[in-house]
């Protein structure tokens, strides 16, 4: 049986070609017997679910216990697995360097979404009109989401560039001696979310632009009549009913954020004096750098205790936000 | 909402402007990789050199496995897409309408790993790799990636939501539940699949700490990785470095400029997961 291209049903049963015919009495004759192996649900739902659970099983479900299990543990990868209880655990409060990690993924967080979050929410606002050129913008904000982030450091590194980097040069217009930035422990830091929220704009830009759509002209309208100006409009409209788009883009922003992995490694390698490094990276550097299987893992279960909780938060908001 | 020409025209500086700082240095990688190296540094920096040096890109496929690096990439994407949308839209299929014990159970597991971070998976998968001896193989990537709990969920939303009816009617006509998944589903599908595809493409095609992590010699490296070490060892050598970087997101552009709307859609339906 094909589908017509405009997806109407060929079966129908005004078929002119007499289809119909056939449809019923094979219908009949199926209705009379026990309903045969081929037709079962279970076993096609066997059979096709196999490949899948198979993948999830192996290298997700079986994972996802296995790294609780090594958190355990102490193990380098050779013949010495050895239970530690909850030393990894305890080892972690102790860690110096596991708190300056963890205090800079939170200071990379806690700067670079609320910042990258008002940018793009502004730049929807700019894009959500009946614009000429609204493909090239959109295609222009869009280009760092997709291309990869080894591309993207490589470039940016080169802009960083103390000496002939650009964006120096274009400092020194205004006066200003940037920098040292990647090689600055104060800096770099900065830079790394720069690059980040300059790469994620277009990607959050285009969450808030489909929200904005589904707002209703109606509210503008009404709006326009009182003769509500635009500053009331976006404060007393756009704002309280994006504000689900909003703060779904801010718990997918945040989780991403704690995830940070490639433009650190690739830009600042955790340096200078670990002022970049994160939790992932700290977490890559332990388990294949270190080859401290346990430790790693137990690092990458508090990774998962936090996103567990920004997302849990993101639940809550569902279930309460029916208002809208 | 009719908007005054002031505003419009305000709109579209203010636009200019976000672009040009978007593009701008994608602009400057590609006039960098035209100079001569002695042209780089110069301050204040100058947009082109001399004369347009394309032999820059010759010199640079000569002393780096580029296209070696771009056929890696292309077979493990191209390997993990196919098959990712061939087991995701059945498993999809089976949880949008097969009735069966333990679906809503199965279901709930799929969904309660998509808020797992990747990092979790990562070192088991390692140790896996290790042990069966695939380290250091494009295997190692793939087996992986094969498998996507977030596809499995994304191509089950969609299927509930082709009516009963157009089922109903292949059913009484004598067709298994696979030839309804094959014959109806699928070819209805086909938007959603564009979409779950390019997700699968650009994730795969820029992944970075997977191949990182499993991957050590020159000639099995994908481009991401490739580049990155290609940074490590010319790091001064910014015209080839840039040739190259310029190159390795052309292919994913090119995707992009065609199915612009693709895209669109999917972040989009990315979003909506979340409302």
């Amino acid at each position: 049986m094909k589908l017509k291209a405009d997806g109407t049903n060929p079966l129908n049963m005004n078929n002119p070609d007499g289809s119909n015919v056939r449809v019923m009495t094979s219908g009949v004759k199926f209705m009379k017997l026990a309903k045969p192996l081929l037709y079962r649900d279970g076993i096609w739902a066997f059979l096709m679910l196999l490949p899948n659970l198979l993948g999830f099983l192996m290298f997700v479900l079986l994972p996802v216990v296995a790294t609780f299990v090594i958190s355990f543990a102490s193990w380098d990868l050779t013949s010495n697995f050895k239970f530690v209880g909850v030393d990894n655990y305890t080892h972690l409060l102790a860690d110096e360097t596991f708190h300056q990690v963890l205090w800079n993924t939170i200071y990379f967080t806690a700067v670079s979404v609320p910042i990258g979050i008002v940018i793009s929410l502004f730049l929807a606002n700019v894009l959500n009109q009946k614009l000429r050129f609204i493909r090239f913008y959109r295609a222009a904000f869009f280009i760092p989401v997709i291309s990869s982030m080894v591309a993207v450091a490589v470039i940016w590194q080169w802009i960083y560039n103390p000496q002939y980097g650009l964006l120096n040069y274009a400092l020194s217009w205004l006066g200003i001696t940037g920098p040292t930035w990647l090689t600055s422990t104060k800096w770099a830091m900065i830079g790394i979310m720069i690059t980040a929220i300059w790469k994620s704009l277009g990607f959050n830009m285009l969450i808030f632009l489909a929200g904005l759509q589904g707002i209703s002209e109606s509210y503008y309208e009404a709006a326009e009549i009182d003769g509500a100006k635009w500053y009331s409009k976006f404060w007393n409209i756009t704002v309280p009913l994006l504000s689900p788009t909003t703060f779904f883009v801010t718990v997918m922003a945040i989780i991403n954020s704690f995830q940070v992995f490639d433009t650190v490694y690739l830009m600042t390698q955790g340096g200078p004096a670990r002022t970049t490094s994160v939790l992932v990276y700290y977490i890559y550097q332990n388990a294949f750098q270190y080859f401290q299987m346990g430790y790693a893992s137990a690092i990458a279960y508090v990774l998962f205790f936090i996103v567990l909780m920004i997302t849990l938060l993101q639940f809550w908001r569902q279930n309460r936000s029916n208002v809208y | 909402m009719k908007q005054p020409t002031w505003v419009k025209l305000a709109a579209h500086l203010f636009l200019i402007a976000g672009s040009a700082v978007m593009l701008f240095p994608f602009i400057w990688t590609i006039a960098t990789s035209l100079k001569d190296l002695s042209e780089v540094f110069t301050y204040p920096p100058r947009f082109v050199g001399e004369r347009l040096k394309f032999e820059n890109y010759s010199a640079m496929i000569e002393r780096f496995p580029f296209f070696r690096f771009s056929f890696n990439s292309l077979k493990i994407t191209v390997i993990v897409t196919i098959v990712q949308l061939i087991t995701s839209s059945m498993a999809g299929y089976v949880f949008a309408r097969l009735r069966f014990r333990f679906r809503e159970g199965l279901f709930g597991l799929y969904l309660a790993t998509l808020m797992i971070p990747p990092q979790v998976t990562m070192i088991p998968n390692f140790i896996l790799m290790k042990f069966y001896g695939l380290m250091d193989t494009h295997a190692a990537l793939i087996l992986p990636m094969l498998v996507s709990a977030f596809g499995t969920f994304l191509l089950r939303q969609f299927f509930i939501t082709i009516p009963d009816s157009l089922e109903e009617a292949a059913k009484i006509d004598g067709c298994t539940p696979f030839g309804i998944y094959w014959r109806i589903f699928v070819p209805l599908s086909k938007p959603a699949m564009a979409t779950l595809g390019i997700f699968i493409i650009m994730g795969t095609w820029n992944d970075f700490i997977n191949p990182l992590i499993f991957l050590n010699s020159m000639d099995k490296m994908t481009l991401t990785l490739g580049l990155a070490n290609m940074q490590g060892m010319y790091s001064t050598d910014w015209p080839s470095l840039m040739a190259a970087t310029g190159l390795s997101v052309l292919p994913i552009i090119i995707v992009f400029l065609f199915a612009q709307d693709l895209f669109v859609r999917g972040v989009t339906l990315s979003g909506l997961k979340g409302e």
